[in-house]
């Protein structure tokens, strides 16, 4: 009993670590979005971002630093992102798709020469990651039943880049939902004509939008290199960056359903990997790839209108000509 | 998220808009890649020269030049046609995959019961099929529920690929063996390579993977060319591509098209798996399709969408794909991956920024003569 108790602990605490860069990148996809910039390039930014935070710590060994940089490096291919799409009125989704093909190459042809270890920067110290937080008295409270180990392994014992993921969802929701950036935020996304005719810039609205985005995916792409592991792999988002965005889909570009979404994604993948080789009785051996195509799956079942109907901000994708 | 083609100010003549355009659009994702190559501490002009040499230097730098190639058209093409009625396929990938999944089931099947000339068309037809038929629900879903293609597509790639791992672990494994392969096709489901064809006419030429599969490209290269210029479903797709309000006017059935259009250009991806699995592998396998789905998106902004524009671009993006396997041996600080790189670049600028120079050269032509 006690063993199942903490195999549930384990495995919900474990869910939380998947889903943070999950988190991250949704709400960044969020404020993109929401601004009517779609962005399929999520993946792209976490990647090149994951690789500039290993490479300045490989070289400083300082987290802080190279989490700056990891944000920098996701902040200007944003803005390649944001040029293409507002200022050059290019088309969103061959933009998103160039900034994936463009890192997922660019990183391994300079990982390659500057590391020279197959694409991959060397281990990092622990001084250049962000290491997991031990809470205060969780060593002694640890032992109490029931509690002790909600509190050192659930609420705490994780690194500072997730408590920054979880405290990005109310914020995410304040600034969009309360704030005037954030009315004026949808209202480009939705009628950006009028957003216009009220002397405000949409093109600055955007490009802030944009900004925002790529800060988030850099903090994920940090998390990535520098927190959840010790150093950069080759193609190391594989896909996290497109179960974001089916998880912003899932949450119908709302801040705390999207959430919800990166959840239910992270905890299956949790569950996949402790499921593995495992019977369950009447059922048999669940197969892994099965609950990891669910996410796609149940994304395309919701885009379809089966459950619920996910509506896209109106204006998005469309790029905005100034009368 | 349909794609919409870019409105120029004032039209550029036709020579600017075929030729000049897109050819500095390419100069400037190469100019970008040598930059980068400069970065790494190398010498961009030497790693070209390399390029080309191990690329078309000699005939197996040839087959295997043309034998990527082959991938490119068919890739480059579904892409197209999905341009041409507005819509953007991302799920080349996904439908290549299981276009090669419908190859190896037939020939598993098949390999021993028939002979070479009736598995040949049977093949072909079953990629087509299962490309088809991979691309028709996300086609169905944008005709009559309104979900976006290129999420539904996006999502359809992760979802082949996981079906291709469960089938290839679980299902189709050779028994007593440790990686996921399914048993050899027996050798007369193998589709002739292109130096066996060519001793027969007594030319000699090296070993590599181009094999028959070239031809169908090109014949798809002429098929694509017939359909969309020359019959009036052609016309129609087309129709819808340029604006679709003036398609529902005139008559077109516009989700009849949307879904004859995404299955011809997932019937086109799945052709990938004749080549690669009737041709080169003659076994079903994991990731034999990696990275053609999205480099036939580049091929396809590159080529401007026409069939001889996909073929041209197809051959650069082979030269690459083989030059930049020969370049990893001469000079080992530039890996293969640069030409991911280079994909990217050619996407970023033929695709996204495809307005920068052309707005330039509007300007440039309103203050020359004539204006």
């Amino acid at each position: 009993m006690q063993d199942a108790y903490l195999i549930v602990l384990l495995t919900l605490s474990a869910t939380i670590r998947v889903s943070t860069p999950l988190i991250l990148c949704a709400m960044a996809g969020l404020f993109s979005e929401r601004s009517g910039i779609v962005d399929v390039g999520l993946e792209g930014k976490m990647l090149g971002a994951a690789f500039g935070a290993a490479a300045v710590s490989a070289v400083t060994h300082s987290a802080v630093i190279a989490l700056a940089a990891g944000i920098l490096v996701a902040i200007m291919l944003a803005l390649i992102h944001g040029f293409a799409s507002i200022t050059q009125h290019g088309n969103q989704v061959v933009s998103g798709v160039a900034i994936n093909i463009l890192t997922s190459g660019l990183t391994i042809v300079l990982g390659i020469a500057w590391f020279h270890q197959g694409g991959e920067t060397p281990p990092l110290p622990q001084e250049g990651r962000f290491m997991p937080i031990a809470l205060p008295g969780a060593a002694r409270i640890a032992h109490v039943p029931v509690l002790g180990p909600i509190y050192a392994h659930l609420i705490g014992g994780h690194n500072i880049i997730v408590y920054v993921a979880l405290a990005a969802v109310p914020l995410t929701h304040w600034i969009v939902s309360a704030t005037r950036f954030g009315l004026r935020l949808r209202a480009a996304g939705e009628n950006p004509q009028a957003v216009d005719t009220a002397g405000i810039s949409v093109a600055w609205l955007r490009y802030r939008a944009v900004m925002l985005c790529g800060a988030l995916t850099g903090i994920a792409g940090a998390y990535l290199s520098i927190a959840q592991n010790a150093g950069f792999t080759r193609d190391m988002s594989a896909g996290q960056g497109f179960i974001a965005l089916a998880a912003l889909i899932f949450g119908k570009w709302r801040a705390w359903p999207a959430l919800g979404a990166c959840l239910l994604f992270g905890f299956l993948d949790a569950v996949a990997i402790r499921l593995q080789g495992i019977d369950i009785p009447g059922i048999g051996e669940i197969p892994v790839q099965f609950i990891q195509a669910l996410p796609y799956a149940l994304t395309v079942i919701l885009l379809a209108g089966f459950i619920g109907k996910a509506v896209a901000p109106r204006a998005s994708g469309i790029p905005y000509r100034k009368e | 998220m349909i794609f919409r083609r870019n409105r120029a100010r004032r039209p550029l003549p036709r020579w600017a808009d075929i030729a000049v355009v897109p050819l500095v659009n390419v100069l400037l994702a190469f100019l970008v890649a040598g930059l980068i190559v400069l970065i790494i501490g190398e010498n961009p002009l030497r790693a070209v020269r390399v390029m080309i040499v191990g690329a078309l230097g000699n005939s197996e730098g040839i087959g295997y030049t043309l034998y990527y190639t082959t991938n490119y058209i068919f890739t480059g093409l579904a892409v197209a046609v999905a341009f041409h009625a507005g819509l953007f396929n991302i799920g080349g990938e996904g439908q290549s995959y299981i276009g090669g999944l419908g190859v190896g089931l037939l020939l598993l099947a098949g390999d021993r019961a028939l002979p070479l000339a009736a598995l040949v068309p049977l093949a072909i037809l079953a990629a087509a099929l299962f490309g088809a038929a991979w691309a028709l629900i996300p086609a169905y879903l944008q005709a009559y529920r309104g979900s976006h293609i290129v999420i539904t597509t996006i999502m359809f790639n992760f979802l082949a690929s996981a079906l291709m791992v469960y089938l290839m672990v679980n299902v189709l494994i050779a028994p007593h063996q440790m990686s996921p392969w399914s048993r050899e096709f027996a050798p007369n489901a193998w589709l002739p390579r292109a130096d066996e064809v060519l001793a027969g006419l007594h030319i000699r030429a090296a070993q590599s993977p181009l094999n028959l599969s070239f031809v169908l490209a090109m014949i798809a290269c002429v098929g694509v060319w017939a359909y969309l210029w020359h019959t009036p479903w052609g016309y129609e797709l087309r129709t819808v591509g340029q604006s679709e309000k003036a398609a529902i006017y005139a008559g077109v059935k516009l989700r009849r098209v949307i879904i004859v259009a995404m299955c011809l250009s997932g019937a086109l991806a799945g052709c990938v798996g004749v080549n690669e699995i009737m041709g080169v592998h003659h076994r079903l396998l994991l990731g034999f399709n990696l990275g053609y789905g999205f480099t036939g998106i580049a091929v396809a902004l590159m080529g401007r969408n026409h069939p001889i524009g996909v073929a041209l671009a197809s051959l650069l993006f082979g030269i690459l794909s083989q030059g930049g396997a020969e370049l990893a041996f001469e000079i080992p600080a530039i890996t293969p991956e640069m030409i991911i790189v280079i994909q990217g670049l050619i996407i970023l600028f033929s695709g996204a920024l495809a307005n920068l120079n052309r707005s330039f050269f509007e300007r440039l032509l309103a203050i020359g003569p004539g204006a």
